[in-house]
C-alpha cells in the first residue's frame, strides 16, 4: 500500500485515514491520500471498490445516506471538513453527477445560477447575467444556447447537459470540482468534449474524477489514485503510474486482469 | 382437439363478455339517470342550474342552492386538507421514508381511510358538531355547531389520507439526482424540497387535489349529518347548507309526487356528471406525471 | 492560487459574505420547516386516532351477548340489540359478492390479458369511472332499476347497489395482480401444450390468488361500511332479515339511524354498531395484509 505521496504543488486536500460504509460494513477501509492544487486528479478503480463512496466523503455527501458511517480526517486547506457547516463546504466544493440532472423546471439561465437561487443570495440581474455569460463561455456552450437562455435544458443533447451540470458547478467558484464518472452515460462526441473541457480546467479549480475508464484517466489526469477493495493501493503522477506501476495489483488492473 | 379449439373460443368469448358487461353498465348507469330525470329536465328546464329555490309544495325545484353547498364545503375542504397532507407527505417521503415511524404513519393513513363515512359522521355529530358551537359562540355568530364549516372541517379529515397517499407518491417519484444536485450546491433540505422536489411534483401534486376533490364531492353520510339540511343558497360559511349529496340522501325516500324524485335523480345526474368530470382530468394529470 | 478565478475578486467576496452571513438564518428556517411539518403531521392524525381510541372505549362496553343477539327494543326502553344489522350485513354482502366477485374476477382477467384493444381500453376507462361515481348516485340507479319496478325496498335492490360499489375494487386488483406476472409464465405453460383456458384458470390465476383476494377482501371492506346507496334500496327494519324481497337492516345504516334519533339508549346502540363496525372493517385490513405477506408469490 502506498502512503500519501507529494510530488510538486501545494495541497488543497487530505484525507487521513478515511474509512466510510453503510449498515457497519465499511466500503472504504482507511484511505489517506493528499491532492495537488490546480490539478486533476483520477480517482480509479474497479466497480465496486469505494471510489464513489471516498469522492462523497469529500463534500459530505456520503452522511446524507441512512445508516452512513465516517471516521477519520478530511482537510481542505488544512481544515477539518467535518468541523465546518456542510452549507458552506459544498459551496466551496462542486459536484458532477455521472448522468447529467439540469433541474427540468428551471430554465439554463435558472440552472447555472441555481447555487447562488438556491442559496438565496441577492445579486443584481447584471451580475447574474455576467455570471451566466462568463460561466457558459467557460464549458464552450455559451454560443450553442445563448439565444435559448430562457428554455428548460431539457432539450439539449446528453453531452450539452453535462456541460450544463459543469457549469452549475463552477458558477459558484468552487476550490475543487468532483466529478462522479461524467461521462460514463455519454456518447465517444460528447465525451471528448467533455474530456477537453476538464483539461481547460486545469489551474482554474482542482479536478478530482472518478472514473473506472482507464484509457481516460490515462489521457487527461496528471495524477492518478488507484482503489482496490476500499484500499488506497497506489498513488502518483500519472504517467509514473501507468509505465512503470509500483504495485502488483495496479500492473494487474491496468492490464486488464481483473475489471 | 376440436372440442378443445371450441373450449378455446368460447373461453375467450366468455373475457370478451366481462369487457362488455362493465362498459355497459357504466352506459347503462348513466343512461338510467337521464331517463328517470327526464320528467324533471322538462319540466325544470335550465333555470334548474340557475335558480335557487327548493320548494316542494309547488314542485319549483332548483338546483343552485346545493351546488354552491358542495362547492363552498368542497373547496374549504380541500384548502384544508391540501396543507395538512402535503405536510405528512413531505414527512413520508422525505424526511421519514423508512423506519418504524414511516411504517406507523404508513399504518395509521391507510387505517384512517378505510373508515366508514358514517362513523365520520358520527364523529362528527358528537365531537365535531360541540366544538365548533364553542367557536360560533366565541365569535358572537349563532352557535348551530352544525353548518357548512364543520362539515368542510370534517370533509378535510375524510379524504386527507387519500390526498396525503398520492401526494407522497408524486414526491417519491422525484429522481433521487436532483436532489443530490441541489444538496451538493449547499441548499438545505427543506430548501431542497421547496425549490426543487415540490416545483417538480407540482402537476402530479395537482392531479391528487383533484382526484380528492372528486371524492370529497361524492360524500354523502358524514355531510349529511353534520351540514344542517337547510335547503336554502346562502355564502355565509358557519350557516346550515345542503350539497347535491345530501339533499339526496334526506329526501329521497320522503318525495312525494313524480317531479320531485325526478328533480332529486336529476341532481344525482349532474353530481355523476361533474365527478366524472373531475376524476378524468384528475387521473389525466397524475398520469402524465407518472409517466415521466 | 487565489487569482485564478477570473472576475473581480472583490465583488465575489463581499457577495460571498453576505450568503455566509445568511447560512445561520437559513439552518435555522429548515429547522423551523422541519418543525412545521411535523406539527401540522401530528394535527392531520392524533385527533383522530384519539376519538376513534374513544369509540373503541365507549363502544366496547357496549358490546355483550345480548347486544349482538337480540334485536332492538321500541323507542324509549333500555336495552336491545343489533343482531339484525349485523345478519342484513352479513346478506347483504354475500348478495352483492354474488354478484360482483365472479364478474369483477372475469372483467379484471379481461383487462390484463386484452388492455391494448379497443375494447380493453374502454372497459379499463368504464372500470376506472365506476370506482369514482359517489355511492348515493349508485343507489337511485338501484332503485331506478329494482326498486321502482318491485313497488317497494328490498335487500336484493340493496345488494345489487353494493355489488356496483365492489365490482370496480376487485376488478382493478385482479387486473393489477394479474399484470405483474411475467410473460415468461404464460408462455412456459402454453409451450408445454396447455390450452388457453387452462393456462389462465390453473396457471395464471392461483399464482395471482392472494391479489385477487386481497382486492375482494378490500371491496367486502368498502361495501359493508357503505350507507348512502342503501337508504333507499335496502331501506332498513327494525325486524331480523329474512326475505330478500323485503327491507333489511344493515351495521351502518343502524349507526346512522341510532346517531342521529334523539334518544340516549339509540345512541348507546350506535356506539356499540359502530365499534362492530369499525373491528369487522380493521379485521378485514388486517387479513388483507395478512394474505399480502404470507401468500404473495414473489416473481
Amino acid at each position: 500500500m502506498e502512503d500519501s505521496v507529494l510530488t510538486n504543488g501545494k495541497t488543497i486536500l487530505e484525507t487521513r485515514a478515511l474509512v466510510a460504509g453503510f449498515d457497519g460494513k465499511d466500503i472504504v477501509k482507511s484511505v489517506s491520500l493528499a491532492v495537488p492544487e490546480g490539478r486533476i486528479t483520477a480517482v480509479m478503480g474497479p466497480s465496486g471498490c469505494g471510489k464513489t463512496t471516498f469522492m462523497r466523503c469529500i463534500n459530505r455527501m456520503h452522511e446524507l445516506a441512512a445508516n452512513a458511517q465516517v471516521s477519520g480526517e478530511v482537510l481542505l486547506d488544512g481544515e477539518d471538513v467535518y468541523r465546518i457547516n456542510p452549507i458552506l463546504l459544498r459551496r466551496r466544493i462542486g459536484m458532477v453527477f455521472q448522468r447529467p440532472n439540469p433541474f427540468p423546471t428551471m430554465s439554463i439561465y435558472e440552472n447555472v445560477v441555481a447555487g447562488y437561487n438556491l442559496n438565496g443570495a441577492r445579486m443584481s440581474r447584471v451580475e447574474r447575467d455576467r455570471i451566466v455569460e462568463e460561466t457558459l463561455r467557460r464549458v464552450t456552450l455559451w454560443d450553442e444556447v445563448k439565444d435559448a437562455l430562457y428554455r428548460r435544458g431539457t432539450f439539449l443533447s446528453g453531452g450539452q447537459q453535462q456541460r450544463l451540470c459543469i457549469a452549475r458547478a463552477l458558477a459558484m467558484k468552487p476550490e475543487i470540482l468532483l466529478l462522479d464518472e461524467p461521462t460514463s452515460a455519454l456518447d465517444p462526441k460528447a465525451t471528448a468534449a467533455i474530456e477537453e473541457l476538464v483539461v481547460s480546467l486545469k489551474g482554474v479549480v482542482t479536478i478530482i474524477q472518478v472514473t473506472h475508464n482507464i484509457p481516460q484517466a490515462a489521457r487527461i489526469s496528471d495524477y492518478t489514485a488507484f482503489i482496490h477493495l476500499g484500499e488506497l493501493v497506489e498513488f502518483g503522477p500519472t504517467k509514473t503510474l501507468f509505465t512503470v506501476p509500483k504495485d502488483k495489483r495496479t500492473e494487474e488492473y491496468l492490464s486488464g486482469k481483473f475489471g | 382437439m376440436k372440442s378443445e379449439r371450441t373450449s378455446d373460443t368460447a373461453f375467450r368469448t366468455l373475457l370478451v363478455l366481462g369487457g362488455i358487461a362493465v362498459s355497459v353498465l357504466l352506459i347503462a348507469i348513466f343512461l338510467s339517470l337521464l331517463l328517470a330525470s327526464r320528467g324533471a329536465i322538462v319540466a325544470n328546464g335550465f333555470r334548474f342550474i340557475t335558480g335557487s329555490e327548493w320548494d316542494p309544495v309547488t314542485n319549483s325545484f332548483h338546483s343552485l342552492a346545493f351546488v354552491v353547498g358542495t362547492l363552498i364545503t368542497s373547496l374549504i375542504a380541500l384548502v384544508i386538507a391540501t396543507i395538512l397532507a402535503l405536510a405528512l407527505a413531505i414527512l413520508m417521503g422525505e424526511y421519514f421514508r423508512s423506519g418504524p415511524l414511516s411504517a406507523i404513519m404508513r399504518t395509521s393513513v391507510e387505517l384512517l381511510a378505510g373508515i366508514p363515512s358514517v362513523v365520520y359522521g358520527f364523529i362528527g355529530l358528537f365531537f365535531f358538531v360541540p366544538v365548533v358551537r364553542v367557536l360560533q359562540a366565541a365569535l358572537g355568530l349563532p352557535p348551530f355547531g352544525v353548518g357548512m364549516f364543520t362539515t368542510a372541517l370534517l370533509l378535510a379529515f375524510m379524504i386527507l389520507p387519500y390526498s396525503a397517499s398520492i401526494a407522497r407518491e408524486m414526491i417519491t417519484l422525484v429522481p433521487s439526482d436532483l436532489k443530490e444536485a441541489a444538496l451538493s450546491l449547499g441548499a438545505t433540505p427543506s430548501e431542497t424540497i421547496w425549490k426543487v422536489t415540490l416545483p417538480y411534483a407540482s402537476s402530479g401534486i395537482m392531479g391528487g387535489v383533484l382526484l380528492s376533490l372528486g371524492r370529497a364531492l361524492g360524500e354523502t353520510m358524514a355531510v349529511t349529518m353534520v351540514i344542517g339540511n337547510a335547503n336554502v343558497l346562502t355564502f355565509n360559511i358557519f350557516a346550515p347548507g345542503n350539497t347535491m349529496a345530501s339533499v339526496i340522501a334526506n329526501e329521497f325516500s320522503e318525495a312525494s309526487s313524480n317531479v320531485y324524485l325526478a328533480s332529486l335523480i336529476e341532481i344525482g345526474l349532474l353530481l355523476f356528471v361533474v365527478s366524472t368530470l373531475i376524476n378524468i382530468v384528475g387521473k389525466v394529470v397524475v398520469n402524465r406525471m407518472a409517466a415521466r | 492560487m487565489a487569482d485564478t478565478h477570473n472576475g473581480a475578486i472583490g465583488a465575489a467576496s463581499t457577495r460571498v459574505r453576505k450568503m455566509d452571513a445568511a447560512v445561520t438564518a437559513r439552518l435555522r428556517g429548515d429547522t423551523a420547516f422541519r418543525v412545521l411539518m411535523l406539527a401540522l403531521s401530528f394535527i392531520a392524525i392524533v385527533p383522530l386516532a384519539l376519538i376513534l381510541v374513544y369509540i373503541v372505549v365507549r363502544g366496547a362496553s357496549s358490546i355483550n351477548w345480548a347486544f349482538l343477539t337480540q334485536l332492538p327494543k321500541p323507542m324509549g326502553e333500555a336495552g336491545g340489540g343489533i343482531s339484525n344489522a349485523i345478519v342484513g350485513t352479513v346478506i347483504l354482502i354475500v348478495i352483492a359478492s354474488v354478484i360482483s366477485i365472479p364478474l369483477g374476477i372475469l372483467a379484471g382477467i379481461f383487462l390484463s390479458e386484452r388492455s391494448q384493444s379497443r375494447l380493453g381500453t374502454v372497459a379499463r376507462l368504464s372500470v376506472e369511472t365506476l370506482m369514482g361515481i359517489p355511492s348515493i348516485v349508485i343507489g337511485i340507479v338501484a332503485y331506478t332499476w329494482i326498486v321502482k319496478p318491485m313497488g317497494h325496498f328490498s335487500s336484493l335492490s340493496g345488494g345489487v347497489a353494493l355489488a356496483m360499489i365492489m365490482l370496480p375494487v376487485i376488478t382493478l386488483a385482479t387486473e393489477e395482480t394479474l399484470l405483474l406476472i411475467p410473460m415468461t409464465l404464460r408462455e412456459a405453460a402454453l409451450a408445454l401444450g396447455v390450452s388457453y383456458p387452462r393456462m389462465i384458470t390453473r396457471v395464471i390465476l392461483p399464482s395471482g390468488m392472494s391479489g385477487i383476494l386481497t382486492g375482494v377482501l378490500l371491496a367486502v371492506a368498502r361495501g359493508a361500511g357503505e350507507t348512502a346507496p342503501l337508504l333507499f334500496t335496502a331501506f332498513g327494519s327494525p325486524f331480523m332479515a329474512a326475505n330478500i324481497f323485503k327491507p333489511m337492516e344493515s351495521l351502518p345504516h343502524t349507526i346512522f339511524y341510532y346517531a342521529t334519533s334523539p334518544y340516549p339508549e339509540w345512541q348507546a346502540l350506535a356506539w356499540g354498531a359502530s365499534f362492530v363496525l369499525l373491528v369487522l372493517v380493521l379485521a378485514l385490513n388486517v387479513i388483507t395484509k395478512l394474505v399480502t405477506s404470507r401468500w404473495k408469490i414473489q416473481f
